[in-house]
Protein backbone atom coordinates (compact mmCIF):
# COMPACT_ATOMS: atom_id res chain seq x y z
CA UNK A 1 0.00 0.00 0.00
CA UNK A 2 1.51 3.17 -0.96
CA UNK A 3 0.56 6.94 1.39
CA UNK A 4 2.12 9.87 1.10
CA UNK A 5 4.76 8.82 3.86
CA UNK A 6 6.83 5.98 2.04
CA UNK A 7 10.28 4.12 3.62
CA UNK A 8 13.61 4.93 2.22
CA UNK A 9 16.06 2.42 1.11
CA UNK A 10 19.13 2.82 3.01
CA UNK A 11 20.44 -0.34 1.72
CA UNK A 12 18.59 -3.27 -0.44
CA UNK A 13 17.41 -4.92 2.92
CA UNK A 14 17.20 -1.67 5.17
CA UNK A 15 14.71 0.85 5.22
CA UNK A 16 14.23 3.84 6.82
CA UNK A 17 10.82 4.46 8.50
CA UNK A 18 11.23 7.41 11.12
CA UNK A 19 9.72 10.71 11.18
CA UNK A 20 10.52 14.08 10.69
CA UNK A 21 9.69 16.50 13.28
CA UNK A 22 9.83 20.12 11.23
CA UNK A 23 8.08 22.07 15.03
CA UNK A 24 10.03 21.20 17.68
CA UNK A 25 12.66 23.99 19.18
CA UNK A 26 13.17 23.03 22.76
CA UNK A 27 14.30 19.44 23.40
CA UNK A 28 14.37 19.10 27.20
CA UNK A 29 16.09 21.98 27.23
CA UNK A 30 18.52 22.06 24.42
CA UNK A 31 17.62 24.49 21.48
CA UNK A 32 16.46 22.40 18.55
CA UNK A 33 16.81 25.26 16.09
CA UNK A 34 16.70 23.18 13.05
CA UNK A 35 13.87 20.78 14.33
CA UNK A 36 14.66 16.91 14.31
CA UNK A 37 14.20 13.65 13.10
CA UNK A 38 13.23 10.48 14.87
CA UNK A 39 14.91 7.57 12.92
CA UNK A 40 13.39 3.60 12.93
CA UNK A 41 14.77 1.13 10.60
CA UNK A 42 13.09 -1.68 9.41
CA UNK A 43 15.16 -5.11 8.05
CA UNK A 44 13.62 -7.06 5.66
CA UNK A 45 14.99 -10.13 6.50
CA UNK A 46 12.87 -14.20 6.58
CA UNK A 47 11.53 -12.29 9.96
CA UNK A 48 11.09 -8.94 9.44
CA UNK A 49 12.77 -6.54 12.27
CA UNK A 50 11.76 -2.90 13.49
CA UNK A 51 14.59 -1.21 15.27
CA UNK A 52 13.32 1.53 17.33
CA UNK A 53 10.56 3.72 17.00
CA UNK A 54 9.32 7.54 17.20
CA UNK A 55 7.75 9.58 19.56
CA UNK A 56 4.74 9.16 20.71
CA UNK A 57 2.87 11.70 18.18
CA UNK A 58 4.70 10.24 15.15
CA UNK A 59 3.51 6.73 15.22
CA UNK A 60 1.10 6.97 12.71
CA UNK A 61 3.60 8.43 10.45
CA UNK A 62 6.33 5.68 10.98
CA UNK A 63 3.37 2.56 10.73
CA UNK A 64 2.95 4.75 7.40
CA UNK A 65 6.14 4.14 5.90
CA UNK A 66 6.64 0.71 7.44
CA UNK A 67 3.08 -0.08 5.17
CA UNK A 68 4.98 0.94 2.04
CA UNK A 69 7.43 -1.50 2.47
CA UNK A 70 5.40 -4.17 4.34
CA UNK A 71 2.31 -5.25 6.12
CA UNK A 72 2.98 -4.10 9.55
CA UNK A 73 1.56 -7.53 11.19
CA UNK A 74 4.10 -9.36 9.35
CA UNK A 75 7.00 -7.62 11.47
CA UNK A 76 8.25 -10.67 13.97
CA UNK A 77 11.47 -8.96 16.02
CA UNK A 78 11.37 -5.50 17.45
CA UNK A 79 14.45 -4.33 19.19
CA UNK A 80 14.45 -1.33 21.37
CA UNK A 81 18.13 -0.18 21.31
CA UNK A 82 17.37 2.93 24.03
CA UNK A 83 14.33 3.16 26.29
CA UNK A 84 14.00 7.38 26.07
CA UNK A 85 10.71 8.42 24.89
CA UNK A 86 11.48 9.92 21.51
CA UNK A 87 12.85 6.27 20.42
CA UNK A 88 10.08 4.26 22.68
CA UNK A 89 7.06 6.59 22.96
CA UNK A 90 5.21 4.72 19.47
CA UNK A 91 6.34 1.62 21.15
CA UNK A 92 2.84 0.62 22.72
CA UNK A 93 1.11 1.52 19.72
CA UNK A 94 3.34 -0.55 17.71
CA UNK A 95 3.47 -3.28 19.30
CA UNK A 96 -0.44 -3.66 19.84
CA UNK A 97 -0.71 -3.72 16.05
CA UNK A 98 2.77 -5.60 14.69
CA UNK A 99 1.88 -8.35 17.92
CA UNK A 100 5.89 -9.28 17.07
CA UNK A 101 7.02 -12.98 18.52
CA UNK A 102 9.45 -10.84 20.19
CA UNK A 103 10.88 -7.54 21.58
CA UNK A 104 14.18 -7.15 22.44
CA UNK A 105 15.81 -4.72 24.72
CA UNK A 106 19.55 -4.97 26.49
CA UNK A 107 18.89 -5.84 30.66
CA UNK A 108 18.72 -2.32 31.33
CA UNK A 109 16.39 -1.45 28.99
CA UNK A 110 14.14 -4.19 30.19
CA UNK A 111 13.94 -2.30 32.91
CA UNK A 112 13.57 1.29 31.98
CA UNK A 113 10.83 0.14 29.20
CA UNK A 114 9.14 -1.35 32.02
CA UNK A 115 9.51 2.08 34.41
CA UNK A 116 8.13 4.00 31.30
CA UNK A 117 5.04 1.86 30.13
CA UNK A 118 4.24 -0.62 33.08
CA UNK A 119 2.95 -2.48 30.97
CA UNK A 120 2.78 -6.99 30.60
CA UNK A 121 4.81 -6.51 27.88
CA UNK A 122 7.17 -9.42 27.60
CA UNK A 123 10.70 -8.17 26.96
CA UNK A 124 13.37 -10.24 25.82
CA UNK A 125 17.04 -9.29 26.99
CA UNK A 126 19.82 -9.77 25.23
CA UNK A 127 23.55 -9.87 25.93
CA UNK A 128 26.40 -7.50 24.93
CA UNK A 129 27.71 -9.55 21.89
CA UNK A 130 24.43 -11.52 21.45
CA UNK A 131 23.57 -12.76 17.98
CA UNK A 132 20.14 -12.95 16.21
CA UNK A 133 19.14 -14.64 13.63
CA UNK A 134 16.48 -12.86 11.65
CA UNK A 135 16.46 -15.51 8.91
CA UNK A 136 19.41 -14.37 5.95
CA UNK A 137 20.25 -11.74 8.40
CA UNK A 138 22.46 -11.87 11.57
CA UNK A 139 22.35 -8.69 13.92
CA UNK A 140 24.47 -8.16 16.94
CA UNK A 141 23.66 -6.39 19.98
CA UNK A 142 26.44 -3.71 21.62
CA UNK A 143 25.91 -3.02 24.98
CA UNK A 144 26.83 1.05 25.70
CA UNK A 145 26.00 1.67 28.86
CA UNK A 146 25.89 5.77 29.54
CA UNK A 147 26.07 6.18 26.03
CA UNK A 148 24.17 7.60 26.90
CA UNK A 149 21.53 6.09 29.08
CA UNK A 150 21.99 2.83 31.10
CA UNK A 151 19.66 1.12 28.84
CA UNK A 152 21.70 2.19 25.49
CA UNK A 153 22.53 -0.21 23.04
CA UNK A 154 23.99 -0.42 19.92
CA UNK A 155 22.51 -2.98 17.15
CA UNK A 156 24.80 -4.48 14.45
CA UNK A 157 23.72 -6.15 10.67
CA UNK A 158 26.35 -8.38 9.89
CA UNK A 159 27.16 -8.86 6.24
CA UNK A 160 25.77 -5.09 4.99
CA UNK A 161 28.12 -3.90 7.70
CA UNK A 162 25.32 -1.07 9.41
CA UNK A 163 25.38 -0.06 12.49
CA UNK A 164 22.29 1.17 14.53
CA UNK A 165 23.57 3.11 17.13
CA UNK A 166 20.56 4.92 18.53
CA UNK A 167 21.47 8.41 19.71
CA UNK A 168 24.94 7.30 19.09
CA UNK A 169 26.54 9.74 16.40
CA UNK A 170 23.07 11.83 16.06
CA UNK A 171 21.81 15.22 15.46
CA UNK A 172 18.88 17.09 15.78
CA UNK A 173 18.14 18.66 12.42
CA UNK A 174 14.73 18.21 11.03
CA UNK A 175 15.50 17.37 6.91
CA UNK A 176 13.50 15.87 3.53
CA UNK A 177 17.38 14.27 3.05
CA UNK A 178 18.48 10.88 4.51
CA UNK A 179 21.97 10.79 3.92
CA UNK A 180 24.99 12.74 5.35
CA UNK A 181 26.06 13.55 1.84
CA UNK A 182 23.25 15.43 1.09
CA UNK A 183 23.34 17.32 4.54
CA UNK A 184 25.80 20.31 4.69
CA UNK A 185 24.52 21.46 7.96
CA UNK A 186 26.17 17.71 9.55
CA UNK A 187 29.30 18.51 11.76
CA UNK A 188 27.41 21.96 13.09
CA UNK A 189 24.79 19.99 14.44
CA UNK A 190 26.79 16.76 15.51
CA UNK A 191 29.11 19.26 17.18
CA UNK A 192 26.02 20.59 18.96
CA UNK A 193 24.85 17.13 19.76
CA UNK A 194 27.67 15.99 21.37
CA UNK A 195 28.66 18.70 23.43
CA UNK A 196 25.18 18.83 24.93
CA UNK A 197 23.85 15.01 25.10
CA UNK A 198 27.62 12.98 25.15
CA UNK A 199 30.47 15.45 26.75
CA UNK A 200 29.36 14.32 30.44
CA UNK A 201 30.22 10.35 29.32
CA UNK A 202 33.28 11.39 27.06
CA UNK A 203 35.42 8.80 29.55
CA UNK A 204 32.51 5.92 28.43
CA UNK A 205 32.93 7.58 24.81
CA UNK A 206 36.53 6.72 24.39
CA UNK A 207 36.11 2.66 25.91
CA UNK A 208 33.52 2.44 23.79
CA UNK A 209 34.89 3.85 20.24
CA UNK A 210 38.58 1.69 21.26
CA UNK A 211 35.81 -1.47 22.22
CA UNK A 212 34.06 -1.03 18.66
CA UNK A 213 37.49 -0.51 17.02
CA UNK A 214 39.16 -3.82 18.64
CA UNK A 215 36.19 -5.41 17.55
CA UNK A 216 37.13 -5.40 14.26
CA UNK A 217 33.52 -4.94 12.77
CA UNK A 218 33.51 -2.67 9.55
CA UNK A 219 31.34 0.34 9.57
CA UNK A 220 29.89 0.48 6.06
CA UNK A 221 27.06 2.57 7.46
CA UNK A 222 26.28 4.21 10.47
CA UNK A 223 22.09 4.73 11.18
CA UNK A 224 21.32 6.90 13.80
CA UNK A 225 18.01 7.73 15.67
CA UNK A 226 18.54 11.36 15.06
CA UNK A 227 20.05 12.88 12.29
CA UNK A 228 21.17 11.39 8.60
CA UNK A 229 22.70 8.43 7.93
CA UNK A 230 26.52 8.69 7.40
CA UNK A 231 26.75 6.61 4.45
CA UNK A 232 29.68 8.71 2.84
CA UNK A 233 32.19 8.77 5.58
CA UNK A 234 31.15 7.07 8.54
CA UNK A 235 34.83 6.89 9.63
CA UNK A 236 34.80 10.77 9.70
CA UNK A 237 31.86 10.99 12.30
CA UNK A 238 33.48 8.37 14.85
CA UNK A 239 37.14 10.26 14.46
CA UNK A 240 35.42 13.66 15.11
CA UNK A 241 33.49 12.02 18.40
CA UNK A 242 37.07 10.77 19.80
CA UNK A 243 38.57 14.40 19.17
CA UNK A 244 35.22 15.59 20.97
CA UNK A 245 35.05 13.24 23.63
CA UNK A 246 39.50 13.96 24.36
CA UNK A 247 38.27 18.01 25.41
CA UNK A 248 41.97 19.22 24.49
CA UNK A 249 41.56 23.06 24.65
CA UNK A 250 41.62 25.52 22.33
CA UNK A 251 43.00 28.53 21.56
CA UNK A 252 39.20 30.30 21.96
CA UNK A 253 37.77 31.60 24.61
CA UNK A 254 33.48 32.21 25.35
CA UNK A 255 32.43 35.23 27.30
CA UNK A 256 29.24 34.89 28.73
CA UNK A 257 27.08 37.00 30.96
CA UNK A 258 23.90 38.79 31.60
CA UNK A 259 23.36 42.10 32.50
CA UNK A 260 20.96 44.46 34.76
CA UNK A 261 21.95 48.31 33.65
CA UNK A 262 24.59 47.50 30.94
CA UNK A 263 27.68 47.43 33.93
CA UNK A 264 28.27 43.79 33.21
CA UNK A 265 27.92 43.80 29.47
CA UNK A 266 30.63 46.90 29.23
CA UNK A 267 32.62 44.87 31.71
CA UNK A 268 32.14 41.53 29.44
CA UNK A 269 33.18 43.60 26.27
CA UNK A 270 35.89 44.79 27.79
CA UNK A 271 37.50 41.53 28.26
CA UNK A 272 36.60 40.36 25.16
CA UNK A 273 39.08 42.43 23.87
CA UNK A 274 41.60 41.82 26.21
CA UNK A 275 41.54 38.14 24.84
CA UNK A 276 41.02 39.24 21.15
CA UNK A 277 44.26 41.53 21.37
CA UNK A 278 46.19 38.82 23.39
CA UNK A 279 45.17 36.32 20.22
CA UNK A 280 42.49 34.32 21.37
CA UNK A 281 40.04 33.45 19.13
CA UNK A 282 36.95 35.23 21.25
CA UNK A 283 33.03 34.74 21.29
CA UNK A 284 30.88 37.16 23.38
CA UNK A 285 27.66 35.39 23.73
CA UNK A 286 25.45 37.46 26.12
CA UNK A 287 22.57 35.48 27.61
CA UNK A 288 19.99 37.58 26.31
CA UNK A 289 20.73 36.64 23.01
CA UNK A 290 22.37 33.34 23.25
CA UNK A 291 20.84 29.78 24.57
CA UNK A 292 22.50 27.68 26.62
CA UNK A 293 22.52 24.74 24.36
CA UNK A 294 24.24 27.38 21.93
CA UNK A 295 27.50 28.18 25.00
CA UNK A 296 27.30 24.23 25.79
CA UNK A 297 28.28 23.88 22.15
CA UNK A 298 30.78 26.94 21.61
CA UNK A 299 32.54 25.47 24.53
CA UNK A 300 33.35 22.15 22.91
CA UNK A 301 35.97 23.36 20.63
CA UNK A 302 37.27 26.34 23.48
CA UNK A 303 39.68 26.21 25.87
CA UNK A 304 38.36 29.75 27.64
CA UNK A 305 35.37 30.68 29.59
CA UNK A 306 34.62 34.19 31.47
CA UNK A 307 31.33 34.23 33.16
CA UNK A 308 30.07 37.87 34.26
CA UNK A 309 27.04 38.05 36.51
CA UNK A 310 25.97 41.67 38.43
CA UNK A 311 24.43 40.36 41.83
CA UNK A 312 20.57 40.09 42.40
CA UNK A 313 19.15 40.02 45.97
CA UNK A 314 23.01 38.63 46.99
CA UNK A 315 22.53 35.87 44.06
CA UNK A 316 23.36 34.77 40.12
CA UNK A 317 21.71 36.67 37.92
CA UNK A 318 18.83 33.65 37.22
CA UNK A 319 20.07 33.36 33.41
CA UNK A 320 23.54 32.81 34.68
CA UNK A 321 22.42 30.09 37.38
CA UNK A 322 20.72 28.20 34.78
CA UNK A 323 23.93 28.09 32.47
CA UNK A 324 26.28 27.19 35.56
CA UNK A 325 24.17 24.49 36.42
CA UNK A 326 23.39 23.40 33.23
CA UNK A 327 27.35 22.98 32.36
CA UNK A 328 28.72 22.04 35.73
CA UNK A 329 26.46 18.95 34.57
CA UNK A 330 27.95 18.75 30.97
CA UNK A 331 31.50 18.26 32.77
CA UNK A 332 33.77 19.97 30.18
CA UNK A 333 37.12 19.29 31.16
CA UNK A 334 40.50 21.29 30.76
CA UNK A 335 39.23 24.84 30.50
CA UNK A 336 40.55 28.26 31.94
CA UNK A 337 38.59 30.77 32.91
CA UNK A 338 37.32 33.69 35.73
CA UNK A 339 34.28 35.42 36.85
CA UNK A 340 33.33 38.55 36.73
CA UNK A 341 30.65 41.65 37.07
CA UNK A 342 28.94 44.67 38.73
CA UNK A 343 27.02 44.69 41.60
CA UNK A 344 25.37 47.55 43.73
CA UNK A 345 26.28 46.57 47.66
CA UNK A 346 26.87 43.13 48.20
CA UNK A 347 28.52 41.62 45.18
CA UNK A 348 28.09 37.42 46.41
CA UNK A 349 27.31 36.98 42.37
CA UNK A 350 31.41 37.21 41.21
CA UNK A 351 31.88 35.11 43.99
CA UNK A 352 29.51 32.46 43.52
CA UNK A 353 30.36 32.12 39.70
CA UNK A 354 33.90 31.94 40.35
CA UNK A 355 33.45 29.27 43.05
CA UNK A 356 31.24 27.69 40.42
CA UNK A 357 33.82 27.58 37.52
CA UNK A 358 36.36 26.35 40.24
CA UNK A 359 33.83 23.60 41.13
CA UNK A 360 33.44 22.90 37.38
CA UNK A 361 37.32 22.45 37.25
CA UNK A 362 37.92 25.61 35.26
CA UNK A 363 41.57 26.71 36.44
CA UNK A 364 40.77 30.15 37.63
CA UNK A 365 42.25 33.49 37.37
CA UNK A 366 41.25 36.25 40.34
CA UNK A 367 37.38 37.47 39.23
CA UNK A 368 37.34 40.72 38.22
CA UNK A 369 33.96 42.85 40.13
CA UNK A 370 33.15 46.52 39.86
CA UNK A 371 30.53 48.74 42.42
CA UNK A 372 27.75 50.11 39.95
CA UNK A 373 29.02 51.65 36.63
CA UNK A 374 32.29 50.56 35.55
CA UNK A 375 34.71 53.73 35.00
CA UNK A 376 37.55 53.66 32.63
CA UNK A 377 39.67 51.86 35.83
CA UNK A 378 37.37 48.91 36.00
CA UNK A 379 37.22 48.54 32.72
CA UNK A 380 41.27 48.40 32.39
CA UNK A 381 40.67 46.06 34.67
CA UNK A 382 38.26 43.82 32.78
CA UNK A 383 40.31 44.07 29.86
CA UNK A 384 43.44 43.11 31.83
CA UNK A 385 41.35 40.18 32.88
CA UNK A 386 40.99 38.83 29.56
CA UNK A 387 45.24 38.93 29.02
CA UNK A 388 45.59 37.40 31.95
CA UNK A 389 43.01 34.82 31.12
CA UNK A 390 44.80 34.57 27.48
CA UNK A 391 47.77 34.06 29.56
CA UNK A 392 46.66 31.15 31.22
CA UNK A 393 45.11 29.47 28.35
CA UNK A 394 48.70 29.80 26.32
CA UNK A 395 49.98 28.12 29.00
CA UNK A 396 47.51 25.02 29.19
CA UNK A 397 48.07 24.98 25.21
CA UNK A 398 51.71 24.39 25.56
CA UNK B 1 33.08 -10.73 49.94
CA UNK B 2 30.23 -9.40 48.62
CA UNK B 3 29.41 -7.95 45.49
CA UNK B 4 27.16 -4.74 44.99
CA UNK B 5 25.34 -3.27 41.67
CA UNK B 6 25.14 0.29 40.96
CA UNK B 7 20.80 0.42 40.45
CA UNK B 8 20.89 3.20 37.91
CA UNK B 9 23.18 1.41 35.27
CA UNK B 10 23.82 -2.09 36.34
CA UNK B 11 27.85 -2.23 37.28
CA UNK B 12 28.77 -4.80 39.68
CA UNK B 13 31.28 -3.73 42.08
CA UNK B 14 33.47 -6.99 42.75
CA UNK B 15 35.57 -6.54 45.73
CA UNK B 16 38.32 -9.25 44.18
CA UNK B 17 38.64 -6.80 40.75
CA UNK B 18 38.50 -3.69 42.89
CA UNK B 19 38.42 -0.78 40.90
CA UNK B 20 42.17 0.28 40.74
CA UNK B 21 41.60 2.67 37.67
CA UNK B 22 40.07 4.55 40.37
CA UNK B 23 42.15 4.11 43.52
CA UNK B 24 40.47 0.63 44.88
CA UNK B 25 42.92 -1.90 44.96
CA UNK B 26 41.90 -5.50 44.15
CA UNK B 27 40.84 -7.27 47.35
CA UNK B 28 38.92 -4.07 48.93
CA UNK B 29 35.44 -5.11 50.45
CA UNK B 30 32.57 -2.31 49.96
CA UNK B 31 32.84 -1.02 53.28
CA UNK B 32 36.17 -0.19 52.86
CA UNK B 33 35.71 1.38 49.34
CA UNK B 34 36.52 5.17 49.95
CA UNK B 35 32.79 6.96 50.37
CA UNK B 36 34.05 9.24 47.81
CA UNK B 37 34.29 6.85 45.24
CA UNK B 38 31.64 6.97 42.27
CA UNK B 39 30.57 4.29 39.74
CA UNK B 40 33.09 4.14 37.04
CA UNK B 41 30.32 3.97 34.73
CA UNK B 42 27.58 6.23 35.28
CA UNK B 43 29.08 8.60 38.29
CA UNK B 44 26.85 7.79 41.25
CA UNK B 45 27.98 7.56 44.64
CA UNK B 46 28.22 4.69 46.92
CA UNK B 47 24.85 5.15 48.55
CA UNK B 48 22.93 4.30 45.17
CA UNK B 49 24.99 0.89 45.10
CA UNK B 50 22.58 -2.52 46.70
CA UNK B 51 24.24 -5.93 47.64
CA UNK B 52 23.74 -8.28 44.48
CA UNK B 53 21.01 -10.82 45.33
Amino acid sequence: MKGPFQAVPVTDKVYWVGAVDWDIRDFHGYATSRGTTYNAYLVMADKPTLIDTVKAPFADEMLARIRSVCDPKSIRYVVSNHSEMDHSGALPQALALIQPEKVLASAMGVKALQAHFHWDVPVQAVKDGETLDLGGERLTFMETRMVHWPDSMFSYLQGAGVLFSNDGFGMHLASARRFDDETPERFVEAAKYYANILLPFSDIVLALLDKVAKSGLPLKLIAPDHGPVWRREPERIVSLWAEWARQKPRNKAVVVFDTMWGSTDKLGRAAAEGLVQAGVETLVMPLRGNHRSDVATELLEAGAILVGSPTINKQLFPTVADLLSYLKGLRRKNLTGAAFGSYGWGGESIKLAQDALTEMGVATVEPVKCQYVPDAAALDAAHALGQKVAAKLKEALR
Amino acid sequence: MKKYVCTPCGYVYDPAAGDPEHGVPPGTPWEQVPADWVCPVCGVGKDMFEPES
